[in-house]
């Protein structure tokens, strides 16, 4: 079986340009809090939803919508809605963190197929095994925390359907359960659905360089010509025991172009694609690339330098790496 | 020369923010009317032409854009080179990419870039209304009339 591919839209331009590129696949989001980038201008709305899933399905690919935060008992009934209003459109999939949320949709959207979130911080089968019992999940997107060795440990005993990221913003924390950004901001993505929100952001040039801060606290201080990150407090640097650095994850995306072979033997069934927040320039690069290096593992034809070298260019930081997958000590 | 390049090389003839608030009002202006930049209207932003040295101070209104005085200080500054501001206006590149490599800057209210710049990708190519040469020509040249 092929991997699928599934590539992120943050609007409509950017969902034509990864059907264009050869996405299998692309996943959105509804605008508000509902999913894990609710940024100002991003997003469908309804009508938009449905427009996108036609054109989709004229395609004859498939539509996933992200719901991947955690509603609260004051706001439970706009993330139900957003179930029902997905279900409506007639999208292919529901991307679910939330147990409440989870039930809702397999009692009211029974024909609805259910996908367990990143958020979700299912990181073992046990977890897997218990949403497919309970909810009937037919798939689970793994956390970027994991090593290959323990992916392939969860594949080989469920019978769920694990994508893993390809590509993209590279989250060191169990996604899910990181409260890192509500230290300083109040808010964590979890319940508000971005991890720095963009009214806490401030960049200035200074004499010392490009400061960045989150709610007023110095997350960075980038010399000319150094690369930049996004603002996240886990990829600031920080003075720790006398010494200032990337006391937690550099500036740095998740690429796993090479690890092609290794998921497609071990069962991976799709691999994500992060970047809703990002651009239709953004969506089309990477998918063209990842379309490429798929077809030419699947056709038994050599991987090509220029695979890497289009993605360095894209990554935060500019730079990318293998993350938790590569341990090979182990 | 590309052909915007050449319309901005002669801006220095004119009070630059004045002619810019007039093409951008020409190709953005129907936008900014049906209230899609809610969020940028009664806004200053300031367009910092790195490498040309150019200022363009631009507000956003319910009637479109207009040119702002150098004195203000703007809401939002984004400051890069011309070629870049190419890239980004033709959707070639993917302006966290420039970010990241610092040829973009984002200074001031984060919030009205980051919705300036998904209301932009949002639109479909066909309803930015990209204007004939003469009718740019002519509100190059209104400043002077």
């Amino acid at each position: 079986m092929s991997l699928e591919l599934v590539c992120p839209a943050g609007s409509l331009p950017a969902l034509k340009t990864a059907l264009d590129n050869g996405a299998d696949c692309v996943y959105v989001g509804l605008k508000g809090n509902t999913n894990a980038r609710a940024f100002s201008g991003l997003n469908f709305d309804v009508q938009g939803l449905i427009e996108a899933a036609r054109l989709v399905h004229a395609r004859k690919r498939k539509i996933f919508v992200a719901l991947n935060t955690y509603p609260q008992a004051t706001n439970l009934t706009e993330w139900n809605k957003a179930v029902d209003s997905a279900s409506e459109a007639g999208v292919d999939a529901v991307i679910l963190a939330d147990m409440g949320l989870m039930r809702y949709a397999s009692r009211n959207h029974p024909e609805l197929r259910l996908h367990l979130s990143v958020q979700g911080s299912a990181t073992n089968y046990e977890a897997i095994n218990f949403y497919r019992e309970h909810f009937d999940i037919k798939r689970a997107v793994l956390p970027r925390v994991l090593s290959l060795q323990q992916v392939e440990n969860v594949v080989g005993n469920t019978s769920v359907e694990i994508e893993l990221f390809g590509f993209g913003g590279l989250c060191v924390m169990v996604e899910g359960r990181c409260l890192l950004s509500s230290y300083v901001t109040g808010e964590s993505p979890n319940t508000a659905g971005v991890c720095s929100p963009a009214r806490a952001v401030r960049w200035q040039k200074t004499a010392n360089g490009l400061e960045t801060r989150l709610n007023g606290v110095l997350l960075d201080c980038y010399a000319d010509g150094e690369n930049a990150g996004y603002p996240t407090l886990c990829k600031g640097r920080f003075e720790v025991g006398g010494e200032t650095y990337y006391a937690i994850e550099e500036p740095t995306s998740l690429n796993t172009i090479e690890l092609i072979p290794e998921m497609a033997r071990m069962g991976i069934s799709a691999v994500k694609i992060e970047g809703r927040q990002r651009s239709p320039a953004y969506v089309g690069q990477v998918t063209k690339t990842w379309r490429s290096a798929i077809d030419a593992f699947h056709g038994g034809r050599r991987s090509d330098p220029a695979w890497m070298s289009a993605l360095s260019k894209l990554a935060e930081g500019q730079h990318h790496t293998l993350g938790a997958y590569h341990r090979p000590w182990k | 020369m590309k052909p915007l390049a050449r319309l901005i090389s002669l801006l220095p003839a004119y009070p630059p923010s004045l002619a810019f608030a007039g093409v951008l009002d020409l190709v953005l202006g129907n936008i900014a009317r049906e209230n899609s930049m809610a969020p940028l209207i009664g806004k200053t932003v300031r367009i910092n032409v790195l490498d040309m040295g150019l200022e363009l101070n631009i507000r956003v209104d319910r009637k479109g854009f207009s040119p702002a005085g150098s004195y203000a200080s703007p809401d939002l500054s984004i400051s890069a080179d011309v070629q870049d501001f190419l890239l980004l206006a033709s959707r070639r590149e993917d302006p966290d990419t420039l970010f990241f490599s610092r040829r973009l800057l984002v200074e001031g209210d984060t919030e009205l870039g980051l919705a300036a710049k998904n209301t932009l990708d949002a639109m479909e190519m066909p309803k930015i209304s990209f204007p004939s040469p003469a009718r740019v020509l002519s509100a190059l040249l209104k400043p002077l009339h």
